[in-house]
């Protein structure tokens, strides 16, 4: 119970913040974003009819950045760059890699234990890396998909351990 | 100073013109577009009107101001390459089965491409096929054909001010849907159908009625009737190439047309459009005497009347319960035809012509229905009639001239300019302010009220005393009045709303225009026909009276005449959201409770209540039992804040008497 008011009294405290101003909807999306993990359907409704503008437009909005998701995420995020840099040393071999390790499906980017989410981006800026992957905020350069399995075999024992 | 620039090498002088754009069509010089609409905001996304411009390149003509000295050249090979290159790219992931398409007579991408002699599409088709969306009474969404002008989200958002469709997704997932990718009926439209009318393809559409009618007719157990709105004498004329003139002879055709189609019986809905001015007057009138509710909006346009139920619940008592003329013909209908034309009631079919998309919506209240069944059976839009009569063949320009059947085709001039903005406000004044009859030029001291402007103002002296009078068009202008009325609510005693810009001649269900010039010619047209009928006031209407004789006790306010002519407006919830689960119980629910946090609830101190309320279920132990949400909008503004404990709402709601709920709910 206290879980989720707290999280709805944070989405208010956020909209009091940032003055109910509609002009301020990209950073109250963000801040809502990190309550959630996600953008809950209702909540973008709630926060619609709090700034006064259409839902049909924060709909539009969140669905535009990559950085929104309307869909619960996983605990970690891997993000896997597609740049013109990391595709031509193979980028789509670790995209691959990670779909094999954590066993997504087409079309499905997070695991049903909700672990991890597998994003691709166009360009993390580390083209000298390349092929060049993001676990949360860990870099990890010069990537094969052996690396890849590694790693996230490590991730989720870790994981094990934690519970 | 002239201002002049170069066009091609003719030199043309400009003034205000807000784009080059605007300065080249004055020149009679037709530069293709998609997403400019001179209504609008430019936006400048389809780079159709690209131009080039010595020394500056190429630009697009929607979205550059004129400036003195600039060489314009409109078209040459690089321009007219591109253009071409444009519209095969915009073909490459388009639905082309134009030849099925409804929007094939008036669609902008297919004249398009014929005018720039496109003969093949160069690039490969990468056409996605999405569903259709069909769950509204009035418009169908086909996303397959959406060119993403944007046209239809910016007249929804800047000139309705509703929003309910919206950009979604980015690059090649682009796409312009309802919030949430919901159905249009799940979304805050209103059916107004302004976003069908700007659509340059067949991406929104109307919903057709026309086979259900067909079928009606073509069955031998069955009288169909048909009653035509005031507005559709003004434009059906457009499709035929009759002129318009004073309405008369398109009106006069469109009788022999429907009779020849099979209705036994042609109607004029400003017969009922006469009787929702006698009716709307005395309810008027009868606020002024019994210190009712002010203003008084008017309620026959039914986008405007969801406007009001969606977004100001809280002004539901402002609107007249006075059923729209539709709404009121379709009853009056119901009660004497069977009887009239001898036919038995489960036989009678009743069909109504509208320039609106809103009405098939209306159509379908329920509270406009009786013993199960829906007043009016089917609504046809102008365009669909138009159809109809090219589907059977008739040759409409050389129709004879009909008049139409008795007793429900007599109409007052007060009627028929009912489909033009300010018509209604003109109507009530003629009917209010004089009581005996009059000729033209007497009633033609009320025509203050006409005019273009989207918030129109006057002042009136009826019986001594001031009325203050607002006339408006386009929902976004309404917005704009309820704001002004929040501030200083007895700024107006009466306003009258069309949702449409121009009212019902601009409505969505009549033949497409762009021009505004067509506007204008609509309006004039229904004012001259006004000129040639006999009376002009509504309470002279000799077969209105005749109708209230016999079933409404002789006078409108009646308590039959309640029955009969007036429905409730309902609150609507704007979104079919669910409510946010602030807290399960994690045993049996005995008990639901729902605060509301809509805008005003939280402005009156929702959230501090809500904390409360969970102290106190700690507090009493009832967390095993107590489902706690959060609703969006109870849509009971002015009763702030709101609490549901199981059943009752609690307006104004402390957290004692919350307490004092809860606590009975639970012993």
């Amino acid at each position: 119970m206290e879980a989720n008011y707290s999280k709805f009294d944070n989405v208010c405290r956020i909209l009091e913040e940032n003055s109910y101003d509609s002009a301020k909807l990209i950073p109250i999306l963000q801040a809502v974003q990190e309550v959630y993990r996600y953008l809950p359907e209702e909540i973008l409704a709630f926060i619609a009819s709090s700034l006064n503008i259409s839902p049909a437009k924060v709909y539009g909005v969140a669905t535009f950045f990559a950085h929104f998701t309307l869909k619960p995420k996983g605990k970690h995020i891997i993000k896997v760059c597609d740049g013109t840099a990391c595709h031509v040393k193979k980028s789509t071999s670790l995209i691959d890699a990670v779909k094999k390790e954590l066993g997504l499906k087409d079309g499905q980017n997070t695991t049903k234990d909700m672990l991890f989410t597998l994003e691709t981006v166009s360009c993390l800026g580390a083209c000298g890396l390349a092929p060049v992957m993001l676990m949360d905020d860990d870099v990890y350069g010069q990537m094969t998909p052996e690396k890849v399995s590694a790693l996230l075999k490590e991730t989720i024992k870790s994981e094990g351990n934690i519970k | 100073m002239e201002k002049i620039l170069t066009i091609n090498n003719a030199k043309v002088s400009f003034e205000n013109e807000r784009n080059i754009l605007e300065v080249i069509r004055k020149e009679n010089i037709e530069l293709p577009t998609f997403c400019y609409h001179s209504e609008l905001s430019a936006y400048g996304s389809c780079r159709l009107c690209m131009i080039e411009v010595e020394g500056r390149g190429i630009l697009p003509a929607c979205s550059t101001p004129p400036e003195a000295g600039m060489k314009i050249k409109t078209n040459n090979e690089q321009i007219r390459e591109m253009r071409k290159i444009i519209v095969e790219l915009l073909l490459a992931n388009h639905d082309k089965d134009c030849t099925a398409c409804r929007k094939s007579e008036s669609c902008q991408l297919q004249t398009l491409a014929r005018k720039l002699g496109i003969n093949r599409v160069r690039f490969k088709s990468v056409l996605k096929q999405e569903p259709k969306d069909f769950s509204t009474y009035s418009l169908v969404r086909d996303p397959s054909k959406c060119v993403l002008c944007g046209d239809c989200v910016r007249f929804c958002e800047e000139i309705q001010s509703v929003g309910a469709i919206g950009f979604a997704n980015r690059g090649p997932n682009s796409t312009v849907c309802p919030s949430f990718g919901k159905n249009m009926n799940d979304s805050e439209c209103v059916y107004c159908g302004q976003c069908v009318r700007v659509c340059p393809t067949g991406a929104l559409t109307i919903k057709s009625e026309v086979s259900e009618v067909w079928n009606a007719l073509s069955d031998p157990k069955k009288k169909v009737v048909v009653a035509i709105a005031p507005a559709v004498r003004a434009s059906i004329g457009e499709v035929f190439g009759v002129p318009g003139e004073n309405g008369t002879e398109a009106a006069g055709k469109m009788v022999s047309a429907l009779r020849s189609m099979g209705f036994a019986r042609v109607f004029d809905i400003s017969f009922s459009a006469d009787m929702t001015i006698v009716e709307e007057a005395n309810e008027f009138v009868e606020r002024l005497g019994n210190g009712g509710v002010f203003p008084m909006f008017t309620s026959c346009c039914p986008a405007w009347i969801k406007f009001v139920e969606q977004y100001y619940p809280d002004m539901l008592p402002n609107l007249s319960s006075c059923r729209s003329p539709q709404g009121m013909f379709g009853s009056i209908a119901r009660k004497m035809l069977p009887e009239n034309i001898e036919v038995q009631k489960e036989d009678l079919v009743i069909v109504s012509v509208m320039p609106c998309t809103a009405k098939k919506f209306e159509a379908r209240r329920p509270e406009l229905s009786m013993e199960n069944r829906q007043d009016i059976d089917y609504v046809l839009t102008t365009q669909e009639l138009a159809r109809m009569i090219e589907e059977s063949g008739l040759n409409f320009k050389e129709l004879e001239l009909s008049p139409f059947d008795m007793p429900l085709g007599f109409k007052t001039g007060g009627g028929v300019i009912f489909g033009n903005s300010g018509g209604v406000t003109e109507a009530v004044l003629r009917n209010v302010i004089h009581n005996k009859s009059a000729d033209v030029d007497e009633v033609a001291a009320f025509d203050f009220v006409r005019g273009e402007n989207g918030i129109r103002e006057a002042t009136v002296n009826a019986g001594g005393k001031e009325l203050n009078i607002a006339v408006v068009h386009g929902l976004k202008n309404a917005r704009e009045v309820v704001r002004v009325l929040r501030e200083n609510p007895s700024k107006y005693d009466f306003v009258e709303v069309m949702a449409c810009p121009g009212g019902c001649i601009g409505g969505a269900g009549q033949p497409v225009y762009k021009d505004m010039s067509v506007r204008k010619r609509r309006t004039k047209v229904l004012y001259d026909n006004d000129k040639t009928l006999e009376l002009h006031k509504p309470q002279d209407n000799p077969y209105v009276q005749r109708v209230y004789d016999k079933y409404m006790e002789g006078k409108p306010g009646t308590h039959s005449a309640h029955e009969l002519l007036h429905a409730p407006h309902f609150n609507r919830k704007r979104l079919t959201e669910r409510p946010f689960p602030i807290y399960k119980p994690s045993k049996e629910k005995k008990l639901e409770i729902d605060v509301c946090f809509g805008t005003a609830c939280i402005v009156r101190g929702a959230q501090k209540l809500l904390q409360q309320i969970l102290e106190y279920i700690a507090e009493k132990d009832y967390k095993d039992n107590v489902e706690v949400d959060a609703s969006f909008c109870f849509e009971k503004c002015s009763k702030g804040p709101l609490v549901k404990i199981a059943d009752t709402v609690i307006e104004k709601c402390t957290i004692e008497a919350a307490k004092a709920a809860i606590d009975e709910k639970m012993r």
